[in-house]
């Protein structure tokens, strides 16, 4: 194989710019893996930035893809102002019961200190370990949880959806406290070293919330936090369709936007050209049993889908993949993307004519 | 009538549970609250729901939908009206995992449309199964969310097989959403992607009212 013409980070600095890079990039998005590779338990694995950080560059290393992601688990944030976190064996940790049980908890809330939290310190600490050894050859990916989606996690759903429906001062105060702790989470994350940010939003999902609901209310979340961060943003639906919102998208100034394996790529891409990379949208669940035709198929149909012209990222649908998701496929992929993935995509001319 | 299915829907979209309850006021002055479920409630959580599997409306209309019609079925059709399905025997629960929207949606449609259920709450497999042999269940619904959660599935069907002959065992939730052949792998009965689905599945096995 000849030596790649692009590093990852200008591969993917150069998508994000709508232009064709050496070859798609490709993000796997691989956050318990790393647990394997180290021979640890899930919950040992995340107990140190110095495992997930050693755990993201041997992944970098097997696989060949584009980028770090210093993504431990989603109720890390959660963990931080004092909610519960549920280890698993097999699976992502999840949040235990809702730590706000009653509205006037909301005003005093205090928001944790990003840099001093253990819980944060320890994703700040991986973020600056993979930064110096990486340097500038891939990017490295921060993730925070939209202002207007971690309620779920503070709150529960349930309450939550009842809390936007009726009682939008209640939210509107939820919402000032969750802004002002992900802008500083966001920065922190950039200032150890993370490239961007991925903007975990899947509540803004048209799957999730009626757009016109979002208009309201997650949309001008979004336009307040993103102006904030001093870093480019994908937002992610997390396995939520994007396509209805993708003109909303664009102007909350994010860069990227993160979409479901349910959509027909071609159309999201369409919408996006020129303004949004789409990053996308491989079945994460499907994935755990695909043998290597439908790897190559999955793949094929992604990139004449999506990376015409640039402004394509291939991932997963959800922005996590499985751990049941096995090394081979993972393999298979990434083999798949550099036969398929080079630019011009000549195949797919010649599959055109 | 299909005025009338057209308001009651739309006040569900719009959340407008003093609309909804207008609406159910009216038809009762010249049908029963049965009517109302069948023609009315049960037509309207099936559209809105394969609404929400082809992306036309949200999971949110789907839960502020079913949560209304429960409220307002709670009203019109108590428990102790000896009007409700009490079959088949069944029972709901969140396994293995802390994702309780969905349970909760299933749980208030199924109670909208006249059911009478169990609600076990978040369980694992072993009380799972203690509870579902105890209860002498016909149905069980399990709701999962986690993927790792959805393959717990395999183990409450093995240890429930040898000793339920009549036991169905029904699932639902996004991995199923979004892998089609997992219910089936997990060795599931059936499978439901709407919370609607749960109604239809349950009418197709339903021996008949308890009080009749």
């Amino acid at each position: 194989m000849s030596e790649p013409k692009m590093t990852s980070l200008q591969r993917v600095l150069t998508t994000l710019g709508h232009e064709e890079p050496d070859r798609v990039p490709l993000f796997l998005l691989l956050t318990m893996h790393g647990a394997k590779e180290l021979g640890l338990s899930i919950k040992d694995y995340f107990s140190k930035g110095e495992y997930v950080a050693e755990g993201q560059l041997r992944l970098l290393e097997k696989y060949g893809h584009d980028c770090l992601y210093s993504f431990f688990y989603a109720p890390v944030e959660i963990e931080a102002w004092g909610g519960e976190v549920l280890y698993q064996d097999d699976g992502p940790p999840n949040s235990g019961q809702p730590f706000i049980t009653d509205p006037s908890a909301i005003s005093k809330l205090k928001i944790p200190d990003v840099k001093e939290t253990p819980a944060l310190a320890k994703v700040l600490e991986a973020t600056r370990l993979m930064k110096k050894e990486i340097g500038d050859k891939a990017p490295i990916i921060g993730v925070v949880m939209s202002p207007f989606s971690l309620p779920v996690m503070q709150t529960g759903f349930d309450a939550y959806l009842e809390m936007i429906y009726k009682d939008r001062p209640l939210f509107n105060s939820l919402m000032e406290i969750n802004e002002a702790f992900c802008v500083k989470w966001a920065n922190a994350q950039l200032e150890a070293g993370a490239t961007a940010i991925c903007y975990f939003d899947p509540l803004s999902s048209p799957t999730i919330i009626p757009r016109e609901l979002y208009l309201q209310t997650g949309y001008h979340v979004a336009k307040r936090t993103i102006s904030r961060i001093n870093g480019a943003t994908a937002t992610h639906m997390a396995s939520g369709r994007a396509l209805p919102i993708i003109a909303d998208l664009t102007a909350t100034k994010t860069a990227a936007v993160g979409i479901s394996a349910a959509e027909n790529i071609g159309e999201v891409k369409e919408a996006c050209r020129g303004k949004l990379t789409v990053l996308g949208n491989l079945n994460g669940i499907e994935m755990i049993h695909w043998d290597r035709a439908e790897v190559k198929a999955a793949v094929q149909n992604a990139i004449a889908g999506a990376a015409s012209g640039g402004g394509f990222i291939l991932s997963d649908n959800h922005g996590e993949i499985p751990y049941q998701v096995p090394d081979e496929v993972l393999l298979a992929i990434s083999e798949a993307v550099n036969h398929f993935g080079n630019y011009p995509l000549d195949w797919l001319v010649k599959d055109d004519d | 009538m299909p005025e009338i299915v057209d308001n009651f829907k739309n006040a569900l979209l719009s959340s407008d549970e003093e609309g909804a309850s207008a609406i159910l006021d009216q038809y009762l002055l010249k049908h029963t609250p049965l009517q109302f479920v069948e023609e009315i409630v049960v037509k309207t959580l099936d559209d809105i729901g394969s609404g929400w599997e082809n992306g036309d409306y949200a999971l949110s209309q789907v839960y502020m939908s079913g949560r209304i019609c429960e409220a307002l079925l709670d009203r019109a059709l108590p428990d102790q009206s000896g009007q409700r399905w009490h079959k088949p025997k069944m029972a709901i629960a969140l396994l293995s995992d802390y994702h309780s929207l969905g349970k909760k949606i299933v749980y208030s449609v199924m109670r909208a449309g006249g059911f009478q259920l169990v609600d076990y709450g978040r369980v694992e497999v072993e009380e799972l199964v203690a509870r579902v042999t105890e209860d002498r269940l016909e149905v069980i619904m399990i709701s999962v969310l986690m993927l790792s959660s959805a393959l717990q599935v395999k183990e409450v069907v093995r240890r429930l097989s040898p000793r339920s002959d009549n036991l169905k065992i029904v699932v639902g939730g996004a991995p199923f959403r979004l892998d089609r052949q997992l219910w089936q792998e997990v060795g599931a009965d059936a499978v439901g992607y709407t919370a609607s689905d749960a109604l239809h599945i349950a009418s197709s096995l339903q021996g008949g009212k308890a009080d009749e």
